[in-house]
């Protein structure tokens, strides 16, 4: 980390504009929106981990949380599927819509929020089952057992994540056997196999090596004209890469939220400008 | 000097020597057990020669012994002093013999112990004759003569061989009248049986159906006729086997008459070469382990207790697998985890550590007492005031073993689930699958495994368990197997036979323990063995599982 830092900061952030990227002016105002965080507050039994969060997520677009290690930008994603449900001692104030939708209503269905809010975790963590059984889990779950739906939905999962090339000989072996940056596709491929309406990254490149970090990257890229793709990152050029709206987080609050080439190269926050130029972190 | 001693203590290398001779040490006690048990069980089987020597008694007669070599052991002087035992001067130590003379309908005693120095001129005549008998254990003499209905048919040398052809004959009949007897008449007494039971309850119903109650005479009548048919067969049959004789000489000078039926093999040992000891020594392997015992369990095979111990051991598998799958599930991942989950654990952990007599005891009184006789009651009235369920036998016998072994198959069951690393739960609940799917299709099969380990133990508790059998089921002989061809084939009801208490039995219970003595390892090493196959497959199906749901390196 220190070492990225100091590489940026020697040259001042960066440039985003040598990124090779096609930037669209983009306006946060007349996006359409998929999740709103409403007064979101979260507690560790004691310890407050949310701070009054607000903020919105706009459809079709990646939307990038950066902030130092424990600033409860992992908590925040794992509020949108509910995740932290499964930790003990966990409360939370406030709400979260999805297409207008609370999701912390009691008659949520929490299974079927899921399907809706995919996620991939930093570790790559595929069953220890075949490829083809990986990827069509979620179908089989919901109840799908036509041979011929489910090879063609793995097919197209596959697809999607850059990788029937490399698998499609050996659909039948088991997913433990493929690399890191393999197995972290295929568990993009296993998400995207149920069509959910959102895709929750978690750091998704942080256990890969640098070629596999830039395949899972453009497949990002790729991704996000049928998904709304919200990414958690440690790496800040990974975040002004990929995507197209960038948040700040700072001890469980949200610091800055915006456009991605404003927030990075003209932060509205002395915070966000300390952190992106490596003053801390 | 002292100094040395210190750095050497430093070195750590006397820690190293500590480690490395336990470890031997366990591994010679092992080695050594299995070789002994081996060496003295299967050594009984090998054809041993057949002694003849003059010995002069105690009197001074002089008589003609003729026997076995089964043991030998020196006696110190001091111990004959005061017997009566005449003993030439000087010597400090006696070596004495123990022979098995056989013979037991003859001499009323069919081994004994005598001393070296009075037996004179040994010898190994390879007309002696060995002959297994149903009944009365061995006999040891002079082939004489073959006798057809009482007439001489074949004398001398020309009887041995005789004797063979005609031995072939009488075993197909004795296999021809066993398997009727066995099977066939069984099954008639099985279907009388059950006829009897199906009137009883009619009556106890108080509502007899004239047409149901002439089924039952048409097909009584049925049975008794093929009964009848049967009987004369057997009478033939029996006529037929009755027809052979041999006469021998003992070892007194005595002829004796011993009718072909009562005889199982006629080998002579002191002629046979290597190869043909060899084929003695196969053949005797295998009905020990593939025949039904003879003579208070003292000769012939142990496999219906072979048959009884795996039986068991898989019923009880069957029992305890999913219950203690389903406790362990409950306790790890639905339980609130708090005071109340771990007072569970340990009380769990301590039913492994309760001594196997009580379990017994508990059921004899709640399985097999109150569970069976409460059975019995609302099921088979028809059978009172013959208990059905409300004796020991063979399922509140694996029912009592699985309770024995549940907390083995608990600790492991939770041990694996635990080891799920948590990613994996996460990713099947973010693909929309509830916990219960999550468990049913995901983590319960990447600890299958554990539970796997989990029967292993179990299995390896349960194989070698004896005390509390002996309370619910296990029998020194029990006449039918829990499976047979008679439906519904498994039953469960009956009283089974098991290795572990055949050991007990035939070592301590036997009414001949010199004979009885070689079995008791033999059994033993087959129990062991018996343990280590149900084991290896076990764990065969355990590396297979292991290899198809190897998780993460986490």
């Amino acid at each position: 980390m220190n070492s990225v830092m100091n590489d940026m900061s020697s040259t001042h952030g960066f440039d985003i504009a040598s990124l090779d990227r096609d930037r669209r002016d983009l306006d946060l105002a007349s996006e359409e929106i998929t999740l709103e965080v409403k007064d979101l507050n979260l507690y560790y039994g004691e310890k407050q981990a949310l701070n009054t969060i607000n903020m919105v997520i706009p459809k079709h677009r990646v939307t990038a949380y950066i902030g130092p290690s424990g600033c409860g930008k992992s908590t925040l994603l794992r509020c949108f599927n509910r995740m932290n449900d499964l930790v003990d001692g966990v409360r939370i104030e406030g709400a979260i819509t999805l297409d207008g939708k609370n999701i912390y209503d009691p008659a949520t269905n929490v299974a079927d929020l899921r399907r809706r809010v995919g996620m991939v975790f930093q570790k790559p963590n595929p069953f220890p089952k075949s490829i083809y059984e990986n990827v069509a889990y979620g179908l089989r779950i919901q109840g799908v057992k036509h041979r011929r739906v489910l090879d063609e939905v793995v097919e197209k999962a596959l697809r999607g994540a850059a990788l029937w090339d490399e698998v499609k000989d050996r659909l039948q072996d088991n997913a433990l056997g493929l690399s890191g940056g393999q197995q972290q596709r295929l568990v993009i491929a296993r998400a995207i196999a149920i069509e959910p309406e959102v895709l929750l990254l978690d750091e998704p490149a942080s256990a890969l090596d640098p070629i596999s970090t830039l395949k899972i990257e453009e497949l990002i890229y790729g991704l996000k004209s049928q998904f709304t793709i919200v990414i958690v990152t440690h790496n800040m050029q990974q975040a002004a890469r990929v995507s197209d709206y960038t948040a700040f987080m700072y001890m469980g609050e949200l610091i800055e939220f915006g456009d991605t080439d404003v927030l990075f190269t003209n932060p509205s926050k002395k915070q966000t400008e300390d952190y992106i130029t490596g003053r801390y972190g | 000097m002292l100094k040395n001693t210190k750095t050497w203590f430093r070195s750590g290398d006397p820690w190293i020597w500590l480690n490395a001779g336990a470890l031997s040490i366990s591994i010679v006690m092992v080695t050594g057990l299995l070789i002994l048990i081996a060496a003295r069980g299967f050594g009984h089987f090998w054809p041993k020669p057949i002694i003849e020597a003059d010995y002069v008694e105690n009197d001074g007669g002089v008589i003609r012994l003729v026997g076995e070599i089964h043991d030998e052991e020196t006696v110190p002087v001091d111990r004959l002093h005061g017997t009566g035992i005449e003993l030439p001067a000087g010597a400090t130590h006696f070596k004495r013999y123990l022979v098995k003379t056989g013979n037991r309908d003859v001499g009323g005693l069919d081994f004994r112990w005598v001393f070296a120095h009075r037996m004179q001129a040994p010898r190994e005549p390879e007309a002696l004759m060995a002959l297994e008998r149903r009944e009365w254990g061995n006999f040891y003499g002079y082939l004489r003569s073959i006798r057809e209905d009482g007439r001489v048919v074949a004398e001398g040398e020309a009887a041995w061989e005789a004797l063979q052809a005609r031995l072939e004959r009488s075993e197909a009949l004795f296999r021809e009248i066993r398997r009727i007897e066995r099977g066939e008449i069984g099954s008639i007494n099985y279907g009388l049986e059950r006829l009897r039971l199906a009137e009883r309850k009619q009556e106890l119903a108080g509502s007899v159906n004239p047409k149901v109650q002439a089924d039952i005479a048409e097909e009584r009548q049925r049975l008794e006729a093929t009964y009848q048919g049967l009987q004369a067969k057997l009478a033939g049959l029996y006529e037929a086997i009755n027809r052979d004789s041999l006469t021998a000489e003992v070892m007194n000078g005595r002829m004796v008459e011993i009718p072909l039926a009562k005889v199982v093999r006629a080998y002579r040992p002191n002629a046979m070469g290597p190869f043909a000891k060899v084929g003695f020594y196969g053949e005797k392997l295998w009905e020990f382990v593939s025949d039904d015992p003879r003579e208070a369990n003292t000769e012939g095979g142990i496999f219906p207790a072979i048959f009884g111990t795996v039986m068991m051991v898989i019923l009880m598998s069957v029992i305890v697998t999913p219950f203690g799958v389903l406790a362990a599930v409950y306790l790890r991942e639905y339980a609130k985890q708090g005071p109340m989950t771990r007072l569970i654990r340990i009380a769990v952990n301590n039913l492994a550590g309760v001594p196997s007599i009580v379990y017994g005891v508990f059921g004899l009184g709640f399985f097999v007492y109150f569970l069976g006789g409460n059975i019995d009651q609302l099921f088979f009235p028809e059978a009172a005031p013959a208990p059905t369920f409300g004796t020991p036998g063979i399922m509140w016998a694996s029912l009592t073993l699985a309770l024995l072994t549940l907390p083995v198959v608990i600790v492991a069951t939770e041990e694996g689930l635990a080891r799920i690393p948590r990613a994996i739960r996460e990713g099947s609940l973010a693909l929309g699958a509830t916990k219960l799917e999550t468990l049913w299709r995901t983590v319960l099969p990447m600890a299958s495994p554990a539970m796997m380990t989990g029967l292993i133990l179990a299995v390896a508790r349960a194989a070698g368990e004896v005390a509390p059998l002996m309370l619910v089921g296990v029998v020194k002989l029990a006449p039918s197997l829990p499976l047979d061809d008679n439906a519904p084939f498994l039953h469960l009801d009956r009283k089974f036979m098991h290795l572990g208490f055949h050991i007990y039995d035939v070592g301590f219970q036997s009414p001949n323990v010199e004979a009885a003595r070689p079995l008791v390892y033999a059994t033993a090493l087959l129990l062991v063995l018996v343990i280590i196959a149900l084991n290896l497959a076990a764990i065969a199906i355990r590396n297979h599982l292991r290899e198809k749901y190897r998780a993460l390196e986490h």
